[in-house]
């Protein structure tokens, strides 16, 4: 770990105005992110300005009928709080989903937002990775991809987005409320991430020294909703899948119709990856086994997978169908017989 | 047959002597120890798998700020011997695996020793590595260090073509990391011509007989102390590169305790590990299912630095019967780092193959497995023709399907569906050597609270601190409370290593003996100072019987088809082990065992980039280990017996049987679930999702 | 780059001088001798690390000491003041809930701010009704205690402590 000054933050604005002026320097939130990668050299600040103090912990119900969460709420505080179990509950699952409870106790709602891969060649200085050392190559493409995308990846990086917060919040269309030196500005969540493209050593849309200070939900709209994620331990492991989901279906005809579904799927692209292709395919659909698989096939009919990762694509669709079919109350299509199959 | 302690607290409930102080996180570990004005060592690591570190410039980290030494090979102390390629480290510039320590930061805080070491900056040669183990690989080759001979006994092929059923099938396991919760550390002070390790160890002694030739000392001028050991599995069984790496450091900076916990990522490349094995395994059969051919191939990676086969043959030598067999065993010695013991070395990767191949066969040859092994039990051993101590494998198989409730299990598979994911049963054998080591020695006296018990054994959650304290008790013929233990400190009298199931057999032998002793030479009230000692000889049964411990495991999956995701529902495990000194002590180890083999199945797997040489996912975060949420429900009971064949005790050991069998009981419960076979472990969710 | 820096660790009060990149566990164990919290990988991956940061449990090897400047931290040995035991350090040792013990202090740390939680009302990712009231069932005990560790495998026990002791405190 590299020598580096210590900054307690007075107010968001100093705070801002402090890291701006410093290339090299960063905000200090939860650290359960900034912290590890500080020691593997991952992240190499002279100034590391800590925001812990700054008065950022409300959750506050907003005129339209939204909720405004501050960018420093603790994830388990975020996950317990009775609005957002009642009007968000797949923001809550998502946030209960995420790292261990110590875990939770320390990460916030900002810096959740802008955790950065997982990839275990990003993480090891090592090796060469395009997002820590741009130009140096990617390590993982002919690698170890078991957790890296499907969707929307490039040559120069094949890295996920491991949130599983961001999943939910894409799904909810929220905004984020960001602070910079000339002020403050608003972007969706859909819009925050980005794809790697050639700089993959961009995460999001931000600009050095933009804070994050506020989560804005939409008011809750009509229908079910859930989180799913699919992991290779039954808890405290990163996303190999998981699928965020509201379906709203008018049950007043002859036959039940989908009048709106929302899908956001985790553990399959750089960013929180919004399934617009399977919500068009819903959209005025009836809710079958059959409309829930078609859905799934049109979202992954861009999918690229690589080598060690093909499993992702029929694990996403399976995902994608169950949670559909959960939610909407159909019976989930079985895969045919497999039987005498072996693995190799 | 020697004569069974009479027994009061042995076989009886006690709590671990050692948990008030645990609870609390007040037992000392290696590094918690209280020094005064301790140095922080950080080491430098090769990032090239094979070649040279041309040029270390260690000038940067000289000038850095509290840095007090920079060693490397240009400056490491001598050492007397070199065969030990593991151990001779900083001898040159050769780098034989990626991770290979190449040198040391010793600064004044852990902070700075880190960073100092960053800006070290090594110039490489590269040569090319190989680090990919394969059937047809040219440098597979017969073990150095292995335990036995091929076996070829009658003619296999002819057998194997002529019988009713057959299976020829290949079975993998991958590299498994011991990953204990206490990395391996190493507190070292250079005191004038003596040299003290706080170290984290399964063995003071063997550790110190390790060390002391490399660095040319007497033994004595060496003390190892570890009173408190967090975790082991093996990995702690042999010293490794980082117990040198800080003794070479102490010598440097004398009158300073050096500290050096190793890294979880480190550990990855230097504490050891279960070495990746191929398993060909060929089964022919009568239509009734007993066994006329039986043909083990098995292959396990080596490092070129230093060789350990992970000889995965070894239980198929004496599980099952048939008269014409073949067994063989090769290392390839690869660009790797050292792999070593893990918990059940050979047994836990062997009876994944072997296990999974009998629940084929029971399959093809339309047989409940049970039954099946059932009818291949031999009445001796088919690999040295000795007959067995106490081979209770059947009734371990029966009691246990039915306290799992067996009869409950559809063969055919995909036949039960809850809630909308499969569920099946599936079970397998265990079985694990019970060897006894001769030389250790403990030493009793009497003082006016009741007697001092001393011998250097290790604690590393196995529950010494307890069963020894209890078996000195028995032996002594008086309360628990008037036993004094000492163990873990090469003050203390010389005892073998923790390792093999064989601490507890080994040096509750030496405790008996010197009971005896102290009371044939003082008498039945021996006066205050009197004292013993007595010496744990090679068990003579050793000549007469095979010696072996036997269980069976029960398994219950579900695995949900959409998503693949593998859950474990429950799991049971009936052992035969002969007497249990504590039950609640072994039952906890058993159930460990069980709960380290579902994560073989399900989740543990070293994955080496062949392009780097490394193990890529070498942290907690990647290399999973089971969590809470994993172990819905795991039970573990025993046969109620004594082993007059085992020693005074009649007691076995229990500390690496329990993994053995778990993860193919797991494997063919989730054939069961699914009708898909899966042969290379670990089980991930993808076997089961539609290519 | 010294900085002070105020804690209270188990009821006793400290004022020291810490590196910036120090962290708490380090601060804890490397400046003070406080022993009873672990490093088992010091990247949050195991929870061997737990204590108490003013009641919540959080994992010390990822926060910066300073970051915690005036805390009150406690660890498992302030768990169990002038030695009297913890209903949850009872637990462990009646139902052997540990073996090699090094985890151990991280799990009951951890057990005792998951108690905290659960009697505030949080829910976990395996309650079915968000809304509705906790009952700490073997499952949610499970799921709540799976940010620690045990590679000596005693979970099965640590849930049957760990119920034990929510059943004796309720």
């Amino acid at each position: 770990m590299n020598p580096f000054d210590y900054e307690r933050a007075a107010d968001a604005a100093g705070a801002v105005s402090t890291v701006t002026d410093r290339p090299d320097a960063v905000f200090l939130a939860g650290g359960t992110n900034l912290v590890d990668h500080l020691k593997l050299g991952v992240a190499e600040p002279d100034l590391v300005v800590d925001i812990n103090r700054l008065e950022l912990t409300e959750v506050e119900a907003l005129d339209d009928g939204g909720l405004r969460i501050g960018a420093m709420v603790r994830n388990s505080d975020a996950a317990a709080d009775p609005r957002i179990r009642r009007d968000y509950p797949l923001l809550a699952r998502a946030l209960l989903s995420g790292a261990s409870g110590q875990l939770r106790n320390a990460a916030t709602m900002g810096g959740n937002l802008l955790q950065r891969t997982r990839c275990v060649y990003f993480q090891d200085t090592s090796t060469p990775c395009n997002k820590r050392e741009p130009g140096a190559g990617c390590s993982a493409i002919g690698g170890y991809t078991r957790y890296h995308a499907i969707l929307g990846a490039s040559a120069d990086c094949v890295a996920t987005h491991p949130s599983d917060m961001a999943v939910a919040l894409t799904a909810l269309d929220a905004t984020v409320v960001v602070l910079g030196a000339t002020g403050e500005r608003r972007i969706s969540v859909t819009e925050l991430h980005r794809l790697p493209g050639d700089r993959p050593e961009q995460d999001t849309v931000l600009e050095h020294g933009e804070l994050i200070t506020a989560l804005e939900l939409p008011p809750p709209r009509p229908g079910a909703s859930t989180y799913r994620k699919i992991r290779d331990r039954a808890s405290y492991a990163f996303a190999l899948v998981s699928v965020a989901a509201r379906v709203d279906v008018d049950t007043a005809g002859h036959a039940p119709v989908i009048r709106e579904a929302a899908i956001a799927l985790g553990g399959v692209a750089h960013k929180p990856w919004r399934a617009r292709a399977a919500e068009a395919v819903l959209r005025g659909a009836e809710p079958t086994a059959e409309t829930f698989l078609a859905a799934a096939d049109a979202e992954l009919e861009a999918a690229e997978p690589l080598d060690g990762n093909r499993f992702k694509v029929p694990m996403t669709r399976g995902a994608i169908s169950s949670v559909l079919a959960e939610l909407t109350g159909v019976p989930e299509a079985l895969p045919e017989s497999t039987t005498e199959d072996t693995h190799e | 047959m020697s004569d069974l302690l009479t027994t009061t607290a042995v076989g009886t409930h006690q709590a671990r002597l050692d948990g008030p102080a645990k609870v609390r996180g007040l037992a000392p570990y290696a590094y918690e120890h209280p020094f005064d004005d301790p140095l922080f060592l950080y080491p430098l690591q090769a990032k090239i798998a094979r070649g040279q570190a041309a040029h270390i410039d260690p000038s940067a980290a000289e000038a850095a700020e509290g840095v007090v030494h920079v060693l490397t090979h240009d400056n490491a102390p001598e050492l007397a011997d070199t065969d030990d390629g593991e151990l001779a480290i900083l001898r040159s510039a050769e780098i034989g695996f990626r991770g290979q320590y190449l040198g040391a930061v010793i600064a004044t805080t852990p902070e700075q020793a880190r960073h100092a070491a960053s800006l070290i900056e090594i110039t490489y040669a590269q040569d090319d590595h190989d680090v990919e183990l394969r059937e047809d690989h040219p440098a597979s080759r017969e073990p150095e260090s292995g335990s036995g001979d091929d076996v070829r006994t009658g003619n296999v092929d002819t057998a194997l073509a002529e019988a009713a059923v057959s299976i020829d099938e290949r079975y993998s396991t991958p590299m498994e990391h011991n990953n204990p919760m206490e990395p391996h550390t190493t507190v070292a002070l250079r005191d004038g011509d003596e040299l003290t390790l706080w170290t984290s160890t399964q063995g003071v002694h063997p550790a110190r007989a390790t060390l002391a030739p490399i660095l040319g000392v007497e033994q004595e001028k060496i003390r190892i102390i570890s009173p408190h050991v967090g975790g082991g599995f093996g990995s702690k069984g042999l010293p490794h590169a980082d117990m040198m790496l800080t003794a070479l450091a102490a010598q440097a900076v004398p009158g300073r305790p050096v500290k050096y916990a190793v890294t979880r990522q480190q550990m990855f490349s230097i504490t050891g590990y279960r070495a990746p094995t191929l398993q060909h395994i060929r089964l022919g059969a009568r239509t009734d299912g007993t066994l006329t051919a039986f043909a083990y191939d098995a292959i396990s990676m080596s490092s070129q630095t230093k060789e350990f086969p992970e000889e995965s043959t070894k239980p198929g030598r004496m599980m099952y019967a048939g008269d014409n067999r073949r067994l063989t065993q090769r290392v390839v010695p690869l660009d790797v780092p050292v792999p070593s013991w893990m918990r059940a070395p050979g047994e836990a990767s062997g009876m994944v193959g072997l296990e999974i191949a009998m629940d084929e066969l029971a399959v093809a040859a339309g047989i409940d497995p049970i039954e099946l092994r059932v009818r291949n039990d031999p009445t001796t051993d088919p690999d040295t023709g000795l007959p067995f101590n106490q081979r209770r494998l059947i009734d371990c198989l029966r009691e246990g399907a039915d306290r799992f409730g067996w009869e409950k299990r559809n063969p055919q598979p995909r036949a039960r569906q809850e809630n909308g994911w499969f569920v099946g049963m599936g079970v397998a054998s265990a079985t694990y050597p019970a060897s006894r080591q001769p030389g250790s020695v403990a030493r009793i006296r009497r003082t006016p609270e009741g007697f001092e018990v001393s011998i250097g054994a290790a604690d590393l959650g196995t529950g010494t601190w307890t069963v020894l304290s209890q078996t000195a008790a028995d032996a002594l013929g008086v309360p628990i409370g008037q036993v004094d233990l000492r163990i873990g400190d090469t003050a203390l009298p010389n005892a073998t290593v923790a390792g093999g199931s064989t601490g507890l057999a080994s040096w509750s032998t030496a405790i008996v003996t010197a009971a005896q002793e102290l009371r044939s030479e003082h008498g039945a009230d021996p006066a205050i100072g009197a004292e013993a000692h007595g010496e744990a000889e090679a068990n003579p049964a050793a000549e007469k019987f095979a010696l072996h411990s036997f269980g069976a495991h029960f398994a219950e999956v579900r695995i949900q088809p959409t998503t693949g995701e593998i859950r474990l529902r429950r799991m049971f495990g009936m052992f035969s082990a002969g007497r249990i000194v504590n039950p609640t002590t072994a039952r906890s180890q058993l159930i460990g065992g069980m709960t380290m083999g579902v994560g073989m199945a399900l989740h543990e797997k070293g994955e080496l980039d062949p392009r780097f040489g490394h193990v890529v996912n070498h942290d907690l975060a990647e290399y999973h280990v089971p969590v809470n949420a994993d172990i819905t429900d795991i039970e573990a009971d025993w046969l109620d017996e004594k082993d007059p064949q085992a020693g005074p005790l009649g007691a076995r050991g229990v500390g690496e049987i329990g993994i053995v069998g778990a993860a193919a009981a797991i494997a063919n419960a989730a054939f069961n679930a699914t009708g898909v076979r899966v042969r290379d472990l670990p089980i991930f969710g993808d076997a089961f999702l539609p290519t | 780059m010294g900085h002070s820096l105020h804690l209270t660790v188990d009821g006793q009060e400290h004022t020291l001088v810490v590196d910036s990149r120090t962290t708490l566990l380090d601060a804890l164990r490397d400046r003070l001798g406080v022993m009873s919290a672990k490093k088992g990988c010091d990247h949050g991956q195991c929870g061997a690390c737990t204590v108490l940061v003013d009641g919540r449990r959080l994992n010390s090897c990822l926060a910066l000491a300073l970051t915690h400047d005036g805390a009150e931290v406690t660890t498992a040995d302030g768990l169990a003041p002038e030695g009297e035991f913890s209903t949850l350090q009872r637990a462990f040792l009646a139902h052997d809930a540990f073996q090699c013990g090094y985890c151990t202090p991280g799990q009951v740390c951890s057990a005792a701010g998951m108690l905290a939680e659960a009697a505030d009302g949080a829910p976990s990712v395996v309650t079915d009704d968000l809304e509705g009231p906790v009952e700490l069932s073997e499952e949610e005990i499970r799921e709540r205690m799976s940010g620690n560790l045990c590679r000596c495998g005693a979970y099965v026990n640590i849930v049957t402590a760990v119920s034990r002791a929510a059943e004796e405190s309720r």
